[in-house]
């Protein structure tokens, strides 16, 4: 329902938003290629770099198995327990960490878990001795645990929730035993979504970067993007970091090949919660283990996150609020996130639009093609992680010395890119269903071209576009991938202080920060939550990692 | 239609806001150092203001991580640096520094600095040194290791913190010596001694500070960090163990750059750093040895530290020729 020459625009729109994505994903690689892998590898070298892809895949691999592992038997728990008080707030809590940048939450789970920490100072009342250590592959697997039970358990929900109460009464009537009630009703229910959840908590895993870089601790705990990172801001070997990024598109890829054949389930937004009754499942005292894995996992959860809170309430907030370099840090922050937040939205509006128009007009290959890029340049970008983005456009800008504009530039590319397949995913849904209500009306009302895109589209998806955009800015702000490289004295972002100031171990100042950097993306994420749920536009699933 | 002013408004915000203050001062010099340094109780700040009183002018610091860390961006940057002056290279780094070809001679007479060894160099001048040592908490270690030996094959529980010798000083200090002692076996030493890192940090900052919060009972630093807790703090919690191999020397120095915006008031500097005015902050802000006089008397804690029978120092060259190849060992070996 769009004119000739609207299809024109739109197709024009399309193409030009794909050569911008193209462009911003090519000139790095062709940069990272042209380099080389410099004097070739030694033997020495390449133990090292086969040590670094195999801990990536290991650390991803049991952090998957983990999460899943435990989210399953907290999904069914949850699913037998639908009215118990607290539970839709329990539930909510499990989408906080997704919208936490995940700086902060190192900071909370060092509190949690640190040497001097909760934990430890628990297990020492009960006599052990040797403290446990966050630092490394274990560092590694609870944070990532944290990030992703909850996901997965969001994920795996919905699936249970679904099932008719018949089966239950059915099975309560049978008289059905747990086990054999898992096996024939629960697992089928949750299966397709407990392996899509795993490969999605595989593929977040296996391209962390700031978790790894805070708690990995060493060569020995160390994963291709921080190896990347590393070859640059330690070594300046550019060849490394070559090589390095061509293993990790290349284990990106092949991961995303295999999630294709799993598609992602919907996550659990407002679960229904206390509309099914179970009457298969035991009360009183054989509630224990349900209650008991709820109540540690929400403890597991909330730990960290309390943490926060009370260590950066207890931080001279006064004074950091004072301080200049805050503030500067703070309207860099915001100058990027909102700049990354119009690109996406307009990148996303400009192929949502194309594609729209080529489903229109069946039949031409050529706009079959367009729109197959279109999209797939969502996934496009999380084939090729920021730090490798990052990596190319830094080596062609030569570190960013002396320059403004330029990283900033980069920065700002390289967070839309990151915001652009969720932000897609909000507008095109919402698009497709203004362009059926409002797409014939418009046409006989002679509103067309630009005067159309004003008067009709904008309008009717104002919510949605605001969700992507709220959304774009709260990722972008919380983002320290993009910044790691670029990060000077000169372009210096809220993560990037963070970072610093955690570094440096000025952990009050870090708390605090933590706090205001932590409440300013979750205000962000609640209110594109809000924004998302009132347009009807899609749950905002499976937020990067980093 | 009133909504449409969104539009404009978005647009707006859609320009990249280049926020970067102005300094407004006649002159300025900038100085890249290490984050120790120029943090509020580094030597920086008190530094910056005797010398901004000398050289009516603006005296800027960019800290960052460690040492090495400084070498990696000077050629990052290649030539572009906006500093003057580099201060907190040490001697090992110092051959791959001039091979850059980013130094230039400083021309001044050097007199005035006296370091173990008596080095001195036309393009790199010494302002501190000290020896490396494993620094550890009495009150978690009854028995600290007497010998690197000791270090590397003591109990796995006891934990240390040390630093990356790809970004920090400290970090490679350990690394050379750790050669110094085991030569060819120095791999299996870093396997054997992997157990008991705690983690690796990028600069010496980071591996203090987890130390002096408890994370760890021991953590490489300086035989002169004891001195910091008994002066500052009145505690001799925090002692320096005596290795019987002998300890590695660090002598750190600054040097001039090539594309120095204003080399006059650079070398103003690099003369100021061999007088008092400089060397006084040294022993009880960074927590070094002085390289040239001082107007002040060493506090008496100084009297009181580990003084290594036997140093440890690879020349410059040897370090430069074989750095890439022990980094790699050292790479290899810790994460086996």
């Amino acid at each position: 329902m769009l004119t000739r020459s609207e299809h024109r625009a739109s197709t024009a729109g399309g193409v030009a938003a794909l050569a911008v994505i193209g462009l911003a994903l090519a000139v790095p690689v062709m940069v990272l290629l042209s380099q080389g892998t410099g004097t070739g590898v030694s033997a020495s070298q390449g133990a090292y770099i086969a040590r670094i892809t195999w801990f990536t895949l290991l650390q991803a691999g049991l952090s998957t198995l983990l999460s899943v592992g435990f989210a399953v038997p907290l999904a069914r728990a949850l699913a037998r327990r639908p009215s118990f008080r607290g539970r839709r707030w329990l539930i909510s809590l499990f989408a906080v960490p997704l919208g936490l940048p995940p700086l902060v939450a190192a900071l909370g789970l060092l509190e949690v878990w640190g040497r001097n920490g909760v934990a430890n100072r628990g297990l020492a009342l009960f006599g052990v001795e040797t403290p446990f250590s966050i630092y490394g592959l274990s560092g590694i697997l609870i944070a990532h645990v944290f990030f992703n039970l909850p996901l997965a358990a969001r994920l795996i929900l919905p699936g249970l929730e679904r099932l008719p109460p018949e089966y239950w009464k059915t099975a309560a009537n049978l008289g059905m035993g747990g086990l054999s009630l898992f096996r024939l009703v629960e697992w089928p229910a949750m299966r397709r979504s407990a392996g899509a959840a795993g490969g999605l908590v595989f593929m977040l895993c296996a391209t962390s970067f700031t978790l790894v870089l805070v708690l990995g601790g060493g060569p020995a705990a160390t994963t291709l993007e921080v190896a990347i990172y590393q070859s640059l801001r330690f070594d300046f070997d550019p060849g490394r970091a070559v090589l390095l990024s061509a293993i990790q598109i290349g284990l990106t890829l092949a991961v995303m090949l295999g999630l294709r054949l799993i598609s992602l389930p919907t996550e659990a937004g407002d679960t229904k919660g206390g509309a099914t009754s179970r009457p298969d499942v035991a009360r009183g005292w054989r509630s224990l283990p349900d209650v008991a894995l709820i109540g540690a996992a929400g403890v597991f959860v909330a730990a960290p996150l309390v943490a926060v809170v009370v260590s950066g309430l207890a931080a001279d907030l006064a004074r950091l609020l004072t301080d200049a370099l805050f503030w500067r840090a703070a309207a860099t922050s915001l100058a990027i996130g909102l700049a990354a937040a119009c690109v996406a939205v307009s990148l996303a509006g400009l192929m949502v639009r194309a594609r729209f128009s080529v489903g229109e007009r069946p039949g031409s290959p050529g706009l079959g093609l367009l729109s197959g890029l279109a999209a797939a340049a969502g996934s496009l970008t999380l084939l090729v992680p920021p730090v490798v983005l990052g990596a190319g456009w830094f080596l062609m800008l030569g570190g960013g010395a002396g320059q403004l504009l330029a990283p900033l530039s980069v920065i700002v590319l390289i967070n839309a890119l990151m915001a652009l397949p969720f932000v897609m995913r909000v507008i095109e849904p919402a698009h497709q269903g203004a362009m059926e209500r409002n797409g014939r009306l418009a046409l006989s009302l002679g509103i067309t071209g630009i005067n159309r895109i004003r008067q009709i589209d904008v309008p009717a998806l104002l919510a949605p576009l605001a969700t992507g955009f709220v959304f774009a800015v709260a990722l972008s702000l919380g983002d320290l991938g993009a910044i790691a490289l670029f990060g000077s004295d000169r372009i210096v972002t809220l993560p990037w202080l963070l970072y610093q100031k955690l570094g440096s171990y000025r952990t009050a100042d870090a708390a605090g920060l933590a706090l205001l950097l932590g409440a300013a993306t979750m205000a962000l994420m609640i209110v594109a939550d809000r924004l998302g749920n009132r347009s009807g536009a899609a749950p905002l699933a499976g937020r990067q990692l980093r | 239609m009133r909504r449409f002013h969104i539009i404009p408004v978005a647009l707006l915000a859609c320009l990249p806001l280049a926020a970067g203050p102005a300094a407004s001062a006649d002159k300025t010099l900038t100085v890249y150092t290490y984050e120790s340094f120029v943090s509020e109780w580094g030597p920086g700040p008190k530094i910056e203001a005797t010398f901004e009183a000398q050289c009516g002018c603006d005296l800027k610091w960019v800290g960052v991580s460690d040492g090495v860390a400084l070498l990696n961006r000077l050629k990052l940057e290649s030539g572009r640096s906006e500093a003057g002056v580099v201060l907190g290279l040490d001697t090992n780094l110092v051959s791959e520094a001039k091979a850059t070809g980013l130094f230039e001679p400083h021309g001044l007479p050097t007199d005035a600095v006296s370091v173990p060894g008596g080095y001195s160099d036309e393009v790199f001048i010494p302002y501190d040194y000290g020896h490396f040592a494993v620094i550890y908490d009495t009150e978690t270690i009854a028995n600290p290791p007497t010998s690197l030996k000791d270090l590397v094959e003591g109990d796995p529980n006891q934990k240390i913190v040390i630093q990356d010798p790809r970004t920090s000083t400290p970090g490679l200090g350990l690394l050379l010596w750790v050669k110094s002692v085991y030569g060819d076996d120095a791999a299996s030493a870093w396997e054997s001694l992997s157990k008991r890192v705690l983690t690796v940090t990028p600069g010496w900052s980071e591996a203090y500070g987890l130390f002096t919060s408890g994370e760890a009972p021991m953590v490489l630093s300086y035989t002169t960090s004891p001195a910091y807790h008994m002066v500052a703090e009145d505690t001799k919690r925090y002692q320096a163990a005596e290795f019987s191999e002998g300890h590695y020397l660090q002598i750190e120095v600054a040097g001039l750059l090539a594309n120095a915006p204003d080399k006059e008031l650079a070398r103003q500097f690099l003369a100021f750093m061999m007088t008092p005015g400089f060397q006084d902050e040294i022993p009880t802000n960074n927590w070094m040895m002085p390289a040239a006089a001082v107007s002040i008397d060493l506090p008496e804690a100084f009297s009181t530290l580990v003084s290594p029978e036997k140093t440890f120092l690879y020349s410059s060259d040897d370090v430069a020729a074989n750095r890439a190849a022990w980094i790699e060992e050292w790479l290899g070996a810790m994460s086996r």
